[in-house]
């Protein structure tokens, strides 16, 4: 069987609270980021209190969630995180969220490799059936990226988002395991070709 | 003198919202929790039938959040004017610096559906929302096979904005679940007021 978690440039990895809390203490420093990444206002935690939200948020219940982290093939080095979230088990449904905080690892493809291989996670191993996303209208990057991994838009909610003084929409997208596995499917027999 | 301030946020011409009565409200949200056909129609977590003791603590952690997490409003529907309890309504997920929540209401008395009384509840819900929360956009996910749901919210102003395609698995099949949502830009102020004495 595969290695589920390697991706073509990233693999997905385990870490300790405090590894990860370094990361987005200082991730979030950057502004842009945290507007791409969040809907509350980016608020300059320590990495204490990211330790301890961590530890409360993902410590337990285990089942309802799985969070990794991203890092590049290259260097091995921690680029990110993405996880599966509020997971329902009696319809096979779960929602991604995904953020790079290291800046020249954007526009490169990270993002959506870290996706597929989270998809085929959630698809492949978990069994789900659905997973879906949220994303800010003004994050043009992140929304094509979704798209490439597969993700279709399926609505938006026009002028709920609040940034700057300027409303923006939100866009739902979602993506179903069939949709996957002809994507998914379409991809292997690309590699075929390529290798025979 | 500020004349809107005379309008009850909390009592429609029928019901009204109200607080917990958790000794009497936990043994009749108890019994509805008996029916399995209200519990899916309301709710995406499975469907379990729950003890007077176990709604209590359900409520217990419902004011706990309401203090501690501050983004979430919730009351009990009641008839008037002898208060019998007929079902709750919540607006939650409130990110207030956007103005974005999410609104649901179930009236769990079997008896008591069809007359109207959702629709007066979503009423002051949604101007609670609007005039005293300061909120900006509403969303409500309904389940495909309510239409009772869609027409509610439909008639309350609120539209579709997103389908989540085969998102909920049940009895054998899937359905979509319907995002449906109301920007305050949208909503026509009067659709509450004439409901409130």
């Amino acid at each position: 069987m595969d290695d589920i978690f390697r991706g073509e440039l990233v693999r997905l990895g385990g870490d300790d609270p405090q590894t990860v809390a370094e990361a987005f203490s200082r991730w979030n420093r950057d502004s842009e980021y945290a507007r791409l990444l969040d809907d509350e206002p980016p608020k300059l935690y320590s990495v204490k209190n990211f330790k301890e939200w961590l530890e409360k948020k993902f410590g337990q219940d285990d089942e309802f969630h799985f969070f990794f982290t991203i890092r590049a093939l290259e260097d091995d080095r921690l680029i990110g995180f993405i996880g599966l979230f509020g997971i329902q088990w009696n319809h096979g449904s779960a929602w991604v969220g995904i953020g790079l905080g290291e800046r020249e690892y954007w526009g490169k493809g990270y993002g959506t490799d870290a996706m597929r291989v989270m998809l085929r996670y959630a698809f492949s191993e978990l069994n789900l059936y659905r997973v879906n996303l949220d994303v800010f209208g003004y994050n043009l990057r992140a929304i094509r990226s979704y798209e490439k991994a597969g993700f279709k838009i399926e609505g938006r909610e026009p002028k709920s988002v609040l940034r700057d003084g300027q409303r923006y929409d939100m866009i739902l997208m979602g993506i179903l395991r069939d949709e996957w596995e002809n994507s998914a499917m379409r991809e292997a027999h690309a590699t075929d070709r390529n290798t025979t | 003198m500020f004349d809107a301030i005379k309008n009850s946020l909390f009592e429609a011409e029928h019901i009204c919202l109200a607080p917990i009565q958790h000794e009497n409200d936990a043994i009749i949200e108890a019994r509805w929790t008996q029916d399995a056909s209200y519990l899916r129609l309301l709710d995406r977590e499975p469907a379990r039938p729950s003890s007077p003791e176990q709604v209590k603590k359900h409520y217990d952690a419902i004011e706990k959040s309401v203090e501690d997490d501050g983004n979430l409003f919730y009351a009990t529907i009641r008839l008037r004017p002898d208060d019998r309890l007929i079902g709750f309504a919540r607006i939650f997920w409130i990110q207030w610096t956007m103005g974005r929540a999410s609104v649901e209401l179930g009236i769990g008395d079997p008896e008591q559906r069809g007359k109207g009384y959702g629709r007066e509840a979503l009423g002051l819900l949604v101007r609670y929302a609007f005039a005293e929360l300061n909120l900006n956009h509403l969303s409500a996910g309904i389940p495909e096979y309510n239409p009772a749901a869609v027409h509610l919210f439909q008639r309350a102003g609120f539209v579709e904005r997103a389908c989540q395609r085969l998102a909920l698995y049940r009895d054998g099949r899937r359905w979509d679940l319907l995002i449906y949502g109301l920007l305050r830009d949208e909503w026509r102020e009067d659709n509450g007021r004439h409901l409130s004495r």
